[in-house]
């Protein structure tokens, strides 16, 4: 068996949404260097609708390919739909992910996020704090 | 194309190991340990296999005991130091901070059972030096273990002057020479080795099967109980064709040793040379004393595991002490010990050559590398950081 799914290997090899936004309304980073993941979001944002994604991701392919698929997801999504986004759907949605890699998914997860957190933040809307309880990488520690 | 620059993990097999593997598959299938004419056969296999791999090892045949591999000779011949430490009280170990698992858990299992266990720092080049070894031993020192070579980074160690250390203090010494044999000149005599290990499947035999070297007069303890096999030391019917296919992988290879380290080194030299124009890596190892087919490198802002995968797409494979490929976050402990902070020991890239590898392999990875490292970069945030000023340089 292969280390991953063709489509793990897919949105690796060709990533979707790779790059920056500049002037973005939301920018999400999470992970570290320690860890060997970083994973950044850039959010476009129009009327509670997510117009424009990117990302930028120092990882291994599942962090890579996890990012790629979770920007694909939220991409023209009302912002409501992304903060619903769970890493399982991503890793769903990637025909799984080896267990030892999931926690690729949840940075993706947490990286969206922590970007629609600070667009919130910027532009001083009130948010369900409930919804962004800080979680940890627990893989990390 | 395919480029395959992973021979520290394991190497094609040589035609004249697989030939001479074949009859003790077909027709010669007895067991040694049987008496009638087809044992028996076998038996005289076991022997001139055992006198061509102590010939070429410089030890004498009954000195040489065959195992499933290198990580079990390793476990014996730390076990056995300890015990017969044990019955003299002395209970210290002296090692090295980058020996293969084989060794380090080995011993992480003695240290739970008392034993004292100091691990020599490396270096920012990986070495280490006979003195460093003359300071470490105490009067209960019972084994110094140290590899030959190192298997991530190709530092060739000062074995035959640490072998000099240990012998005039009457101290026993271990070497795992799984990724020098076959590779450099190995000879027990000149290391003064009391015990050595290695694995044919590094130096084109086949898998499943080494060599535990241990100089007559030392006790070893047993790890598999059972049949009289190996002279009571290590039961289990032999593996006759896979020895077979040892012996003359070895033969060959010791035959052929001083031609294919020109070869390869010069391999390895143009390959280094064409990487070091990578900006912001490092070269890691011992530059000078380093196996001839080891290439290792750390690049600065991106990941080792997506590196391999896409290098893999170009035909290219080699491996990394990344945490990704071992599924562990934690990077190699070997780029640790020679100081590497976490985020640069996770983008490290081995590419391990051997005497199959040609030139057009060789030119193959340095058109894919550089290209991969830019691919990653390109799309890594840390990188981005670094280049906008953001973030320092390290490398």
């Amino acid at each position: 068996m292969a280390l991953y799914s063709e489509k793990v290997m897919d949105h690796f090899k060709n990533p979707r949404n790779v790059g920056v936004i500049e002037n973005a309304d939301g920018v999400g980073e999470v992970g570290n260097a320690k860890c060997g993941d970083i994973m950044k979001i850039y959010l476009k944002i129009e009327k509670d609708t997510i117009t424009d994604v990117k990302f930028e991701t120092f990882g291994c392919g599942s962090a890579i390919a996890s990012s790629s698929m979770a920007t694909e997801l939220i991409k023209g999504k009302p912002l409501a739909d992304a903060l619903e986004l769970t890493n399982k759907a991503v890793a769903e949605a990637l025909d799984g992910l080896p267990a030892y890699k999931m926690h690729c998914s949840v940075l993706a997860e947490e990286a969206i996020k922590k970007a629609i957190l600070d667009y919130y933040e910027k532009n001083g809307i009130a948010y369900d704090k409930e919804k962004f309880a800080e979680s940890e990488c627990h893989a990390c520690h | 194309m395919e480029a395959y620059m992973d021979n520290a993990a394991t190497t094609k097999m040589s035609s004249a190991a697989i030939k001479a593997m074949l009859p003790y598959l077909e027709e010669e299938y007895g067991n040694p340990s049987s008496l009638h004419s087809r044992g028996q056969k076998a038996a005289e296999a076991l022997e001139s296999a055992r006198k061509m791999v102590a010939e070429c090892l410089g030890a004498l045949p009954k000195e040489i005991y065959f195992t499933s591999g290198g990580s079990e000779a390793d476990n014996q011949a730390i076990l056995s130091a300890a015990m017969i430490g044990l019955r003299k009280g002395k209970k210290h170990i002296v090692t090295t901070a980058f020996e293969h698992h084989a060794v380090l858990h080995t011993l992480l299992k003695l240290e739970k059972q008392g034993f004292d266990v100091q691990y020599l720092s490396v270096g920012k080049q990986g070495n280490v030096s006979a003195e460093q070894v003359a300071k470490a031993i105490r009067e209960d020192t019972c084994l110094v273990t140290m590899m030959t070579a190192n298997n991530e980074i190709g530092s060739i160690l000062p074995i035959a002057e640490i072998g000099a250390v240990c012998r005039e203090k009457k101290v026993l010494f271990h070497t795992d020479a799984v990724q020098a044999v076959g590779h450099i000149p190995v000879n027990v005599q000149e290391m003064k080795a009391d015990m050595l290990s290695m694995s044919a499947h590094k130096f084109h035999g086949p898998k499943g099967v080494g060599v535990l070297y241990a100089k007559s007069g030392i006790a070893l303890t047993n790890l598999i109980e059972g049949g009289a096999q190996e002279r009571g030391k290590r039961a289990g019917t032999e593996n006759v064709a896979g020895i077979m296919g040892m012996a003359v992988a070895l033969r060959e290879a010791t035959n052929h040793l001083s031609d294919n380290m020109k070869k390869v080194s010069a391999l390895r030299d143009k390959l280094i040379a064409g990487l070091l124009k990578i900006p912001h890596c490092v070269l890691n190892g011992d530059p000078v004393h380093r196996l001839p087919g080891n290439v290792h490198f750390c690049f600065e802002g991106i990941e080792g595991e997506s590196l391999l995968l896409l290098l893999d797409e170009f035909g290219v494979q080699g491996s990394s002490g990344s945490a990704c490929t071992s599924g562990s976050l934690d990077p190699s402990h070997v780029l640790l010990a020679i100081g590497h902070p976490h985020e640069i020991a996770h983008g490290s890239l081995r590419l391990t050559l051997s005497e199959y590898t040609t030139e057009q392999e060789v030119d193959l990875a340095l058109d894919a590398v550089p290209k991969v490292v830019e691919r990653l970069r390109s799309m890594s945030p840390i990188w981005r950081d670094k280049v906008n000023g953001n973030k320092p340089f390290i490398l």
